[in-house]
């Protein structure tokens, strides 16, 4: 029973990861909370299933092509909400509101576009499960969770490894000096919501799939709650979104199975308060130091 | 606009009381029910995100739970009133001081936190209290919400047509309006704003940033408070829908488009708000559609706001130094 909350708690958690890891990206480049962020992620999992429809149920073409697709919706969203923000020198909090705005008219303009009910989504992987013990694993959860694991290692080598990482890490610490050192700053911004979009369509797909259903209201959910790993697990740090993002997936899946299922999203929320007010920079943040 | 700005500073007094003129007279006027109820959630949001702005604009504490503090002081008044039925103005001193208290738990961790932790937690805290307001079934009701709240009545009088609402709501309102400008005019004021612009260079001139955060926090919510309990006594039935956290963001919306620190803002915000998505009810299911790109464009147009950058208090100190002859620059 534990067991099997536990993994169950896993799955969740790693597309919660994934998500988080493009929040976390973007904040760690443009200091900005991105609240469309879980709307992207939403309209990823709906580019998937209508264009699988459209394609005459060929999934993978659907999902990969939804990639591309999300990813150049971030870059949009980038160009036309915020560029002319950073431009301004816009205190953060507009670019905050202005991606709310952003959220809202995703959200919206799904809803309108392909209906506001909840939708069948595919399971294209039918792998069947296996058991240990008592606990019953389904093969699509260990693909979710190999997937987000393989995927994160793949952004820690892109951030890390790479002379795109060197420039976005270069922006994240001061803009105008790695405008100075000839890097184009708006090219890596555009890079980074390519990226983080494309992650969250990924996390979409899945969640579509293992979920089997998907509505356009899937987004706001997932957007809060994502926040939160970023938090927890220390903002603006990779393996940290990862950790969050695990971590509030287990204990939520636990907590609710335990404590009372009504009060799940309570559970994790309460433990993320309890960590900040213990560690006021998440798990894994470093602790910068005070500006004196 | 500088002109407009300058003669409007200028003449304050006169505008502040022909717009209270205006807004007494309006229901007098209009018998129309449904705009008197608009004006009436108008009043209430009104309050909610000078409640906000003093939080977060003055103060530079972000929330994205506001909603909350509005929910605890809706449940408490509603429950206070039904089950005990307590006066409706003792409800409503009651849910100030339950939902001041509730600012101050808030407050605490607001002390070490600072910025999108502090954020996070304010919005955790929201979902919190709402979770609790949906599983609590013998408090709350649970999601089916607590119907029949009696209607507030002084001495034996129903004060229930929608006009006693209305000035009620006013009465309300013009209270939140001074007390807020007394606290920002005050040495409390000058202390929330030193926090704001630097916390350590703050702590450095000997403000107390303990009590200023927490006064922050606790009068905040227990305005918020007030409002809830307002609104619990008006509608006469509540259910947690109406304090989801897109609540929270809809308040922190109007603070932001009216102009962060700026009061007469924050009323306009309010204003322009709720009544947009009111116009735009005929457009069906682009209604929210057309609200997102008003938004966007209001943050690309004016990233600070309606009224953000415009300080009366400056403008017309400067009017009174010299002859305004209009060529001052803002």
């Amino acid at each position: 029973m534990f067991f099997q909350q536990v993994v169950n708690g896993l799955t969740i958690g790693s597309m919660y990861a994934l998500v988080a890891i493009g929040y976390t990206m973007v904040f760690g480049v443009l200091k900005l909370v991105n609240f469309s962020h879980g709307s992207v992620f939403m309209v990823g999992a709906y580019l998937t299933l209508e264009l699988s429809l459209a394609l005459g149920g060929n999934f993978f073409l659907a999902a990969a092509m939804s990639l591309v697709l999300t990813g150049m919706l971030g870059v949009v969203i980038d160009r036309a909400a915020l560029r002319r923000l950073r431009v301004k020198k816009a205190d953060r909090i507009t670019a905050l509101i202005s991606t709310l705005g952003v959220g809202t008219i995703l959200d919206n303009a799904v809803m309108i576009g392909f209906g506001s009910e909840t939708k069948a989504f595919p399971n294209v992987l039918q792998l069947g499960r296996f058991t240990i013990g008592t606990t019953v694993i389904s093969w699509v959860q260990v693909i979710i969770l190999a997937l987000a694991l393989v995927l994160m290692a793949i952004m820690s080598v892109i951030v890390y490894r790479t002379q795109m990482g060197c420039a976005m890490r270069a922006t994240s610490q001061n803009a105008d000096a790695a405008r100075l050192m000839g890097i184009n700053v708006n090219q890596v911004i555009a890079f980074t919501f390519f990226i983080g979009s494309l992650l969250a369509s990924i996390a979409g797909t899945m969640y579509g799939m293992y979920y089997e259903a998907i509505d356009p209201l899937m987004g706001s959910v997932i957007s809060m709650k994502t926040f939160a790993c970023v938090v927890l697990g220390g903002v603006g740090v990779l393996p940290g979104a990862m950790l969050g993002g695990l971590l509030i997936g287990v204990v939520e899946a636990v907590g609710a199975s335990y404590i009372s299922s009504g009060y799940r999203d309570a559970i994790a929320f309460a433990i993320l308060i309890l960590v900040l007010v213990l560690r006021p920079q998440g798990i894994l943040g470093k602790k910068v130091a005070d500006k004196l | 606009m500088n002109s407009i700005y300058q003669a409007l500073a200028k003449r304050q007094g006169l505008v502040q009381i022909l717009l209270l003129a205006a807004a007494a007279v309006f229901p007098l006027l209009v018998s129309n029910p449904y705009v008197i109820r608009l004006s009436i959630l108008s009043g209430i949001f009104i309050i909610l995100s000078l409640s906000l702005n003093l939080l977060t604009g003055f103060s530079g504490q972000i929330s994205l739970g506001h909603i909350a503090f509005y929910g605890i002081g809706a449940y408490t008044a509603a429950i206070l009133s039904k089950n005990f039925g307590l006066n409706f103005l003792l409800c409503m001193v009651a849910a100030i001081v339950v939902t001041a208290l509730f600012g101050l738990l808030l407050g605490l961790p607001a002390l070490k936190l600072g910025g999108y932790y502090l954020a996070i937690v304010t919005l955790g805290f929201s979902e919190i209290v709402r979770l609790v307001e949906i599983n609590w079934m013998e408090l709350t009701n649970g999601p089916l919400g607590i119907n029949g709240i009696p209607k507030p009545a002084l001495f034996g009088i129903k004060l229930s047509s929608p006009r006693a609402y209305y000035y009620m709501c006013l009465l309300l309102v013009v209270l939140t309006i001074v007390v807020i400008r007394n606290i920002l005019e005050s040495r409390i004021g000058y202390a929330l704003g030193t926090i704001r612009g630097d916390e350590n260079a703050a702590k450095f001139m000997g403000v107390n940033i303990f009590r200023y955060k927490i006064m922050a926090f606790m009068v905040s919510a227990g305005i918020a408070g007030l409002a809830g309990a307002f609104f619990a006594q008006y509608v006469t039935f509540i259910d947690p829908t109406s304090f989801a956290s897109d609540q929270s963001t809809l308040v922190l919306i109007m603070v932001i488009f009216g102009g962060i620190g700026s009061l007469p803002g924050s009323v306009i915000g309010a204003v322009v708000l709720t009544l947009v998505p009111e116009l735009l009810r005929s457009l069906m299911e682009y209604r929210m559609l057309i609200y997102g790109v008003v938004l966007v464009f209001m943050m690309l147009v004016r990233p600070e706001g309606l009224l953000g950058k415009i300080n009366f208090k400056h403008i017309r100190q400067r009017c009174t130094a010299e002859p305004p002859d209009g060529k001052e620059g803002s």
